[in-house]
């Protein structure tokens, strides 16, 4: 008898639990429809209320709506779609049998995207993983308003992470600012005065016009030099590390050069095309892989490019030397106006095939997004990673002109013709793989390039200008003159850009080079070679 | 060196030829030019503007012609260099003797050719956004002038819906185009009470790359602790790296938007665009606006182009509303002579792809509505503003001292592009 006693209370309270929540069922489902309101600061309201309700499916739906993944059907019920498949926001449950078109999309805009990730870090400050707290901290920061202070204060009270309790203090004491208490005040200025944070001195600047406590104001000006000093140093880090990375753009498209060129001492104007070459191998492996690879290894292709550009590029540059350049030898001029003509043909070739909008090679996962060390100097993963790509081929380059016994007859060959020619050396093979060896490195500098810049026919041409600059300005024929002079043409560049602009910088560093070849015409590093000695 | 004489001859002669048939087909035909770089930096946006004149052409001449005459586009290619354009209009207007022409894209290459135009009184329809000042008797010009698309970004970044921006980044590419367009709007920004340490103009060379400094510069600038947003006449091949340094060091729209004027569809197929929604355009046209006219155009290009995959575009949607109000024009004026479809084309109407109607005015500029627009993960735009009703563009901003008073209107008793009073006043 006691046990049926039971069993009908529990079923009871089966029945009552939906009951209780179709109540909230209700008023969520109301907050929905709400969303697909016709102005954002309906949508916004509308937002607020359901981040109100407290209810826990609220997560979902908003960062669904943040994605633009939330639809309005023709009846006024909302669905959304948080992966392949539509789900009903209510009751978690998929929706089949829907028609696509039928759906509407509710939009989404900067100011209500903003207010969500408000509301999502509201939501997340409490949730189990400190990653998202940290993120959330600094969402609710950003948002700035005195409720955001509020619900800081009372996360603080119950974490227990260090690296998340260590971000709310700091955020708070930028909120405490503005407290009317002078000790929290001082105590927050004294917090502050380690970042080297231009919103920071912002703020300070602004406590400091508008205090009317000496102490404070003192303190202040103290934490705004102090600040105004690691942003110097901050500065100049970042300069150089930009400095660095043009250097090593540079670096990367004039190697190839430094060998055709310098080595050889063909004028080869046809140069920036291969490096378009190179790119546009990248998007068409890129592709493949879209096509035909597990959709986990797109990460790869970019790897899987290098090889495939280097061979193809090198193909070309050997059928060009054997078909075209090795008649002209000597003879400068011709060689330039016929290397040109076939930079021309080539672009044409590329226009025609792939058509002239750009293409889009994305940059993998693993490429994309950076550290911002401060708020000032971000290091971007894709500039970091083509620094020490640079470093890479440079090194491999210098190890094999150094020691194999190819690079023993290529320098033999560059230094006394006959000579080498007398001692059983295949001058003329030699001369193809010269050239195809700087064109297959062009080919992997365009691999490289093509993870910061445009994949288009005319790529070549704007790296063509810069890589003669810095292979003249280097030394003809020296590697290591090309690595300093890139680099230094790099430091430089970044350097002036802050104060001279971009276009009167670079006006500069071109004039600096002039002047620079009249003094030293043989450039930073002179080397004795054929082209020298002509 | 023989081979070669023997070689040129047979091309002279070729040539010769094909010309004697041009002039042999002219009776039943109607000829225009179509004056776009298909080579050079420029190509990358031009040729699509070819092809898109080419399928107008193509779609008249299936619902035949035009008073019953063939149209025949002649198509010449300029190679994104100015000088030639002026080479090539001459070629189009005088030997090829064409009735109307289609073409230019960056203002530097217009600038080229007006002369030509003027003097052998041809026609030219330019069907790209542009600075303003200027209203030539010889052109149309169905892009926007800056009161159809600057201003309203910056009044809509200005509104609460675009965040109430108070500091402000201009920066562009260095040209006359950004130039013009920036002045304009410093005026249009002073008069609305920001303060001078509250703008930042900056300007880069042509196909610039590195970006790193620029935008850490904005992110700086941003950091003063107003909304800040960038106002972007970044032109051509700058912007892929632009918006991927932008991304790269995690500048969030809702943080600091950019809105671009000369960033569509067609520039962000280069784009991976994940990491760049909610950044902003300013058009008269997005491919995303659902409407029955849009719908059937994006059509008509897939079949012609035979790519499901081509984007349409803003200068696309012009060229359309251009080529439609010539062609009404010519069938009005009952012939292809420039005075009597010029005169035909005031008021003329076409419905614009993304809804209203596009009027032809005596200034020689189109109403046209204006779109505010945010980049999706998908690569295209989502309208996120829209003017309740078309704007009139305006040759000659009100926001330049030195404008003020300047009229264009080519219609009596003006009939000027450029004067401060009629021609033909009673005296």
């Amino acid at each position: 008898m006691k046990s049926v006693l039971a069993l009908t209370l529990c079923l009871l309270a089966a029945l009552m639990l939906p009951g209780s929540s179709r109540a909230d069922d209700d008023a969520f489902a109301a907050a929905l429809r709400a969303l697909n309101a016709e102005s954002y600061a309906d949508k916004i309201d509308a937002a607020q209320t359901l981040a109100g309700l407290g209810d826990p499916r609220t997560g979902a739906v908003l960062s669904a709506l943040a994605d633009g993944n939330l639809y309005a059907r023709p009846d006024g019920s909302i669905v959304m779609q948080p992966g392949n498949s539509y789900l009903d926001p209510i009751t978690g449950q998929t929706v089949s049998g829907l028609d696509a078109t039928s759906l509407s999309a509710i939009t989404v805009n900067n100011r209500l995207r903003g207010v969500l990730r408000g509301l999502l870090a509201g939501l997340d400050i409490s949730s189990p993983d400190p990653a998202a707290r940290l993120n959330a901290v600094q969402a609710v920061a950003e948002q700035g308003s005195p409720e955001s202070a509020e619900l800081l204060h009372k996360a603080l009270e119950h974490e227990t992470d260090p690296a998340v309790k260590r971000a709310i203090t700091g955020v708070l004491a930028g909120l405490d600012l503005s407290s009317p208490d002078k000790a929290r005040r001082l105590a927050a200025i004294e917090a502050l005065s380690g970042k080297a944070d231009r919103t920071v001195k912002g703020q300070l600047e602004t406590l400091q016009a508008s205090e009317p406590d000496p102490e404070v104001k003192a303190a202040a000006a103290k934490a705004i030099s102090a600040i105004a000093t690691k942003l110097a140093f901050v500065d100049v880090a970042a300069n150089l590390f930009q400095g660095l990375s043009l250097g090593s753009v540079l670096l990367l498209a004039a190697i190839g050069l430094a060998i055709t060129f310098g080595v050889m001492g063909v004028i080869n104007m046809a140069h920036g095309e291969m490096i378009m070459l190179g790119s546009y191998t990248a998007y068409v492996v890129q592709e493949a892989f879209r096509a035909w690879a597990p959709p986990d290894w797109i990460g790869l292709y970019l790897i899987v490019a290098l090889p495939v550009a280097f061979l193809f590029t090198a193909l070309v540059g050997i059928a060009l030397e054997r078909g075209l350049i090795r008649f002209l030898y000597g003879r400068p001029l011709e060689t330039l106006l016929s290397t040109f003509g076939i930079s021309l043909i080539l672009q044409q070739a590329v226009r025609s095939v792939f058509g002239a909008p750009n293409k889009e090679v994305a940059n993998p996962a693993w490429m994309t997004g950076g550290v911002e060390l401060t708020s000032d100097f971000t290091v971007t993963w894709n500039r970091l990673i083509i620094i020490l790509f640079c470093i890479a081929v440079l090194g491999v380059l210098a190890a094999l002109l150094r020691w194999s016994s190819f690079g023993l007859q290529m320098r033999a060959v560059a230094q006394n013709r006959p000579m080498a020619a007398a001692m059983g050396i295949r001058t003329g093979r030699i001369d193809a793989f010269t050239f195809g060896l700087g064109s297959g490195i062009a080919g992997i500098a365009g691999v490289a390039l093509s993870q910061i810049g445009n994949v288009s026919p005319n790529l070549g041409q704007g790296y063509i200008v810069d890589s003669f600059m810095v292979v003249v300005f280097g030394g003809v024929g020296s590697l290591w003159g090309t690595l300093v002079g890139a680099l230094s043409l790099g430091a430089v560049n970044k350097f002036l850009e802050p104060y001279a602009g971009a276009m009167l910088g670079k006006i500069l560093v071109l004039v600096f080079i002039i002047l620079f070849i009249q003094k030293r015409p043989r450039g930073l590093f002179a080397l004795k070679g054929r082209s020298v000695e002509n | 060196m023989k081979l070669f004489q023997s070689l040129v001859g047979a091309g002279a002669l070729l040539a010769a030829s094909s010309v004697s048939f041009g002039a042999m087909a002219a009776d039943d035909t109607i000829k225009i030019g179509v004056l776009h770089s298909l080579s050079g930096t420029m190509a990358i946006s031009e040729t699509t503007l070819k092809d898109s004149v080419l399928m107008m052409v193509d779609d008249l001449n299936k619902h035949g012609g035009l008073l019953g005459k063939k149209v025949e586009a002649v198509v010449v290619d300029p190679a994104s260099n100015w000088p030639l354009f002026a080479e090539k209009a001459r070629e189009l207007l005088e030997k090829q003797k064409v009735a109307v022409v289609f073409g230019c894209w960056t203002s530097v290459s217009r600038k080229s050719v007006l002369p030509v135009f003027e003097q052998d009184n041809g026609l030219l329809f330019y069907p790209v956004q542009y600075e303003g000042e200027e209203s030539s008797n010889n052109v149309f010009y169905t892009g926007a002038a800056p009161n159809q698309q600057a201003i309203p970004a910056v009044e809509y970044l200005m509104s609460k819906d675009g965040g109430e921006v108070k500091r402000w980044v201009l920066e562009g590419t260095d040209y006359v185009y950004p130039r013009t367009t920036n002045k304009v709007l410093e005026a249009y920004l002073k008069a609305h009470g920001v303060k001078d340490e509250d703008i930042m103009v900056n300007y880069t060379p042509f196909g610039f790359s590195d970006w790193q400094t620029e935008v850490a510069k904005i992110k700086q600038f941003g950091a003063a602790g107003k909304k800040t947003a960038v106002v972007s006449t970044i032109n051509g091949d700058a912007n892929v790296p632009f918006y991927k340094e932008l991304a790269n060091q995690g500048i969030k729209a809702d943080q600091i938007p950019v809105v671009a004027f000369s960033v569509g569809e067609e520039e962000l197929a280069g784009i991976d665009t994940k990491n760049l929604v909610g950044h902003l355009a300013a058009w008269n046209y997005f491919e995303s606006v659902k409407t029955p006219e849009n719908d059937a155009f994006i059509k008509m290009w897939h079949g012609y182009i035979k790519n499901d995959k081509r984007t349409t575009n803003d200068p696309m949607e012009a060229t359309y509303i251009g080529f439609k109000m010539w062609t009404q024009a010519v069938e009005q004026a009952g012939t292809t002579d420039v005075n009597a479809v010029r005169q035909a084309m005031y008021g003329q109407k076409v419905k614009n792809l993304t809804g209203g109607v596009a009027v032809m005015n005596s200034n020689h500029h189109l109403s046209k509505p204006v779109l505010i627009g945010e980049i999706q993960a998908n690569g295209q735009f989502q309208t996120v503003w829209k003017t309740k009703d078309v704007i009139k563009a305006e040759a000659w901003s009100s926001y330049l001292d030195e404008d003020k008073g300047k009229v264009a209107d080519w219609t009596y008793p003006w009939v000027c592009g450029n004067c401060t009073a009629p021609k033909y006043a009673a005296q």
